[in-house]
């Protein structure tokens, strides 16, 4: 193991060399994409019915990705990740393998689809879609790479729909996740989802919270901003409602086992939400009296954290933010494949304790999803 | 007797339910009737300082799972005016953090004016007049009191964040 330097690394790591000279341990990448190249994909995965629907509406793609991502955004693929021949990145394992899997050695990646099926209206295609979505990721990727475990999706308007399709799925070697749009209609800790999380639970699958929702959810706490800037850097806002409201609504008292990832929420405002949490619950618990404990143990005990991306800042700063979550145990590292946060790796290592390197770098996400 | 222990007021005067502050021994010192018996606090949140004495009883409320409310009337806790913690008046003990965190207890006796008169400092003297020597008054022991154990099942030591 070599202590992490500075100079190499703000440059992406592509190559094995790379890699090596940066960590020499095991690597778990908790967050890399699948992303459906095109309707006609699905197409195998769907009944008839539903063929017909998509073709005769000429539906092309849900709207989610396309607004959420520009295309042409210097963020949503590494250069070096964009398939030549004009392919949608990130689309076949075969890109998967020689972008990631490969150089990066990695033991195990965990596949994350957000394709925004949860934009369709309709409730039946919307279930269909989802159903498709998975098993194509279970015959397309998790039967031709053995380092990869998947993410379902999920049919996410429909409680009873969503519990399902946990129940058609969910008990896949491959599937140790389902994957939940961080924007919604309603915060995932509201009643109506208990049985969810409660089926969740059951299957052994964890919640992994994760970029992405409803074309039509507005994508700030307060509607629209104008800029892909303004969604980008305050994405982080969705991720602290929807942890607070499922710390405050008392999900982890109904699923006590429920284990959360946070992927691609960021984790550096973790602390300064958690004192305010603990700070606040010591004079309002009583209208929440299932909370019973500060909400920051309880987040250190029901959620991880992917480091894509990292508010980094100033090494000796970063080191202080990463002494603030008082837990070596929340991180897990990711690549985020093929988006391109620039995360400097080197600088996030060198920013913590030695014991800590090898926890984010594949123990942590080990033992939470059980690899 | 302790020259710790002060007269602070009658009895009868302190009805079921009602509080008051005294100063005694240079402190302030909040006194409570809670189903006739008598509790003292000092009248400092151990929080921020604000006076414990405009603090409100209100019925202990707990839940075991989202909706299922335990609401005890025949428990209350003395909530502080400024930011809401809660304290358990008979021990000092916060809820949040029965061990860490506790606001400081005094023992308040109830006492004879027959065994008082004369004898003590504080706020008031009994009255010398005999039919007065019969009326009960309240004495506050400032002397420290062994440490209580925390009652509560939560009594593992909470980070501080
Ligand atoms: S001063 Fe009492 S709770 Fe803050």
């Amino acid at each position: 193991m070599i202590t992490p330097t500075r100079p190499a690394l703000i440059e992406p790591v592509v190559d094995r060399a790379g890699r090596e000279a940066l960590w020499t341990g095991s690597v778990i990448d908790v967050d890399v994409h699948a992303q459906v190249p095109s309707a006609e994909t699905l197409f195998p995965y769907l009944a008839q019915q539903w063929v017909d629907w998509c073709t005769e509406r000429n539906w092309k793609q849900p709207q989610g990705p396309l607004s959420h991502y520009p295309p042409n955004s210097p963020r949503t693929c590494r250069p070096q990740w964009r398939p030549a021949d004009g392919r949608t990145p990130a689309s076949d394992v075969d890109l998967l393998r020689r972008h990631v899997l490969d150089p990066w050695d990695v033991d195990r990646a965990i596949l994350n689809c957000y394709y925004g099926i949860d934009s369709i209206r309709q409730p039946d295609w919307h279930n269909a879609m989802a159903g498709a979505v998975n098993d194509w990721l279970i015959e397309e990727w998790l039967n031709k790479d053995s380092r990869l475990r998947a993410s379902m999706v999920l049919p996410a308007r429909d409680p009873a729909s969503m519990i399902r399709e946990i129940e058609r799925v969910g008990s896949h070697p491959g599937i140790v996740q389902v994957l939940l749009p961080v924007r919604t209609d309603a915060l995932w800790g509201r009643r109506m989802f208990f049985p969810v999380f409660e089926a969740m639970a059951e299957h052994g699958l964890v919640a992994g919270l994760h970029y992405g929702g409803t074309a039509d959810g507005v994508p700030s706490t307060t509607g629209y901003p104008s800029y892909f800037i303004e969604e980008y850097a305050a994405e982080w806002q969705a991720f602290g409602s929807q942890i607070t409201s499922m710390v405050a609504e008392g999900l982890f008292r109904v699923a006590p086992d429920l284990r959360v990832s946070v992927l691609e929420g960021g984790f550096l405002w973790l602390p300064a939400w958690g004192w305010r949490m603990n700070k606040d619950w010591k004079g309002l618990r009583r209208e929440v009296p299932w909370l019973t404990e500060p909400p920051f143990d309880l987040v250190r005990r029901h959620f991880r954290f992917s480091t894509a991306p990292t508010e980094a800042g100033p090494t000796p700063l970063l080191e202080k933010a990463i002494g603030w979550l008082r837990s070596e145990d929340l991180l897990m590292f990711a690549t985020d494949y093929p988006h391109a946060h620039d995360d400097d790796l080197a600088q996030l290592l060198s920013a913590m304790p030695e014991s800590m390197r090898a926890k984010t770098m594949a123990e942590n996400a080990r033992s939470w999803y059980r690899l | 007797m302790s020259t710790r222990r002060y007269v602070v007021g009658k009895a009868a005067d302190l009805a079921d339910g009602e509080k008051m502050a005294v100063e005694v021994g240079g402190r302030s010192i909040a006194i409570f009737n809670v189903e006739g018996r008598y509790y003292g606090l000092l009248n400092r949140c151990p929080h921020r300082g604000a006076d414990l004495c405009a603090g409100r009883f209100l019925p202990r409320v707990t839940a075991a799972v989202p909706g299922e409310y335990h609401y005890d009337t025949e428990h209350t806790f003395l909530v502080c005016p400024w930011h809401g913690w809660e304290f358990d008046v008979t021990t000092g003990q916060s809820y949040f953090d029965p061990v860490g965190m506790r606001g400081r207890p005094y023992k308040v006796d109830v006492e004879s004016g027959a065994t008082i008169a004369g004898m003590q400092p504080g706020p008031l003297r009994a009255e010398t007049v005999s039919v007065q020597v019969e009326d009960d008054y309240l004495v506050v022991d400032l002397r420290p009191q062994r440490p209580q154990r925390a009652q509560s099942a939560r009594t593992e030591k909470q980070e501080t964040v």
